[in-house]
């Protein structure tokens, strides 16, 4: 089995060959599903329970805190044990609640985060669904996140919960607009929506190196967007612990709030991981045009490494943010994406598009 | 013109309190080995709590078991919760004058809120907030305190 941690492409075809070769093409799809979802599934698990542990280091980095320190070294099962405890926890449902949306809508979020993850390529070969709308089925698949979120609060039967799903609503529909269009930015420069055709575009230099002040302009964007699109602070009205008790997912305990909980961080892993593809060259390794030394020397970075380093920076950026601006209040959210971010957007796309035909990037 | 200006500057001004901002965390958050908590309970023998902490009513005493207060009752009657009370008894000195004594100071940390209205009203300086922190106990009784030592005395030098 030819193997090697540069590029999975000869690996994944091996494993599918060795399938085929022993079972009937049906059953080699059916078992490469189930190790493909089993995958993800430890992925999303593990993860997302190391995302929880890193939030609560930085967070405790900012504050001058030390943070989880008590359950194996600094801390580290910390969050491992709080899923224990999660999985153990009764599972409620509080009366007068609506009861099929609100057992199901746990799973729609959850879901759709299992969705996107499918098309975010950790590594060259190791993507599980790549083809020509990658990164508008990413925006359109996120949206349907939001619809868990509403079905939640709706049908809590609780006025906190249906607070915050109203706000997560109007906050998730505005914010889409500005990921939409700053991605349709990075489109135009690179001339397709294939993610992976998207990466191939960046082998000689990542977007945001290449298109300068446009793609600059639409990477904060991006980067703002998608905060405000995951629900985290400083745009956590939605949950307003303060003011909501924990918003749409109030009612929620035991294994369908941890499912919120995960989906939750795993949205933060998907926008950096999608702003890390469209920006920053996702698997590609630093490369700057004509210095072949210095890309040899970064070529022999794996780039699963490179991947996961620059979505870990992402990542830190936006905790960053979380544990440093304040909340913005609903009409702040609103004023600042329709006054500000959309006409700065609309404004960019007609620069990025100047800028592409006269040729001015790299 | 002046409100399409204004709008561009807000936005510079913006980004540029937010970066501020964010330099202020960002020193925190990249330097994790400096924190201001404490590692209790396994730093508890080292452990030094600030100067103004106030953890407890005490009175000090010397090392002849002699402590300063006359017993004038003011620390009872300036506590807004009714924690201390202050019994005296009356003994007769050497030269055969009779004359009113603390006998017991006792304090109900149980109800303290540590407001320090005592130790400010204590015209001696008899009483102190002590630093002690570690006030659990098995039964409420323990809390009531005695803040005189046993066989304790006036010192010498007290103004009455
Ligand atoms: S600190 Fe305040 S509450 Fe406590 S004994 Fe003194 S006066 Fe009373
Ligand atoms: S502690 Fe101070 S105020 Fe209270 S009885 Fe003694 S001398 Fe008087």
């Amino acid at each position: 089995m030819a193997f090697s941690i540069y590029d999975f492409t000869e690996f994944t075809k091996s494993i599918h060959e060795g399938l085929s070769s022993s079972l009937s093409p049906t059953m080699t799809t059916v078992v490469e599903w189930v190790i493909i979802g089993v995958l993800y599934i430890l992925f999303v698990a593990l993860f997302g329970l190391f995302l929880v542990y890193a939030e609560r280091k930085v967070c405790a980095a900012i504050q001058q805190r030390v943070g989880p320190n008590r359950v194996g070294p600094w801390g580290f099962f910390q969050t491992i044990a709080d899923f224990v405890k999660l999985l153990m926890k009764e599972i409620i449902n509080p009366k007068g609640v609506d009861g099929f949306l609100y057992n199901v809508a746990p799973y729609i979020v959850i879901i759709t985060v299992f969705i996107i993850l499918s098309l975010i390529p950790f590594a060259p070969g190791l993507q599980a669904f790549d083809f020509d709308i990658g990164v508008f089925f990413v925006t359109a698949v996120s949206s349907i996140g939001v619809i868990g979120i509403l079905l939640a609060g709706w049908s809590s039967n609780n006025k906190y919960s249906l607070i915050g799903g109203m706000r997560s609503g109007a906050q998730i529909i505005s914010y889409e607009l500005s990921i939409g269009l700053s991605i349709i930015t990075m489109v135009i420069m690179s001339g397709t929506m294939q993610i992976s055709g998207i990466i191939n575009a960046q082998a000689n230099g990542w977007f945001i190196f290449k298109g300068h002040i446009p793609a600059i302009i639409a990477f904060i964007v991006f980067i703002i967007a998608s905060t405000a699109e995951t629900n985290r602070g400083p745009f956590d009205l939605p949950e307003g612990e303060s003011e909501l008790t924990g918003g749409f997912h109030t009612e929620y305990s035991g294994i369908k709030f941890a499912f919120f909980f995960l989906a939750e961080y795993m949205n933060l892993f998907i926008v950096s991981a999608m702003a890390t593809i469209i920006f920053l060259g996702g698997w590609m390794p630093l490369h700057f045009g004509e210095f072949n030394s210095f890309n040899a020397a970064m070529d022999v970075i794996p780039p699963i490494i490179w991947f996961f380093l620059k979505v870990c920076a992402i990542m830190l950026l936006i905790m960053w943010f979380k544990w440093t601006f304040p909340r913005l209040r609903v009409d702040q959210i609103l004023t600042l994406e329709w006054k500000y971010l959309l006409p700065i957007n609309l404004f960019n796309i007609l620069l990025m598009t100047a800028v592409v035909l006269l040729g001015w990037h790299w | 013109m002046k409100a399409f200006f204004n709008y561009i500057s807000e936005i510079f001004r913006g980004f540029y309190s937010l970066l501020q901002g964010m330099g202020v965390t960002g020193k925190y958050l990249f330097t994790p080995w400096k924190y201001i908590t404490q590692n209790y309970p396994e730093n508890r023998d080292t452990l030094k709590m600030f100067d103004r902490f106030r953890g407890e009513v005490i009175m000090p005493h010397n090392e002849n078991n002699e402590h300063k207060c006359t017993g004038c009752g003011i620390c009872e009657i300036n506590c807004p919760n009714g924690t201390i009370e202050v019994i005296t008894k009356t003994i007769v000195t050497e030269d055969g004058k009779k004359k009113r004594v603390l006998d017991k100071h006792i304090y109900h940390l149980g109800m303290c809120t540590l407001c320090n209205l005592c130790v400010r009203a204590c015209p001696s300086d008899a009483i102190v907030m002590g630093q002690k922190f570690e006030h659990a106990v098995f039964d409420r009784k323990n809390l009531t305190k005695v803040l005189n030592k046993p066989g304790s005395k006036l010192e010498a030098n007290v103004k009455e």
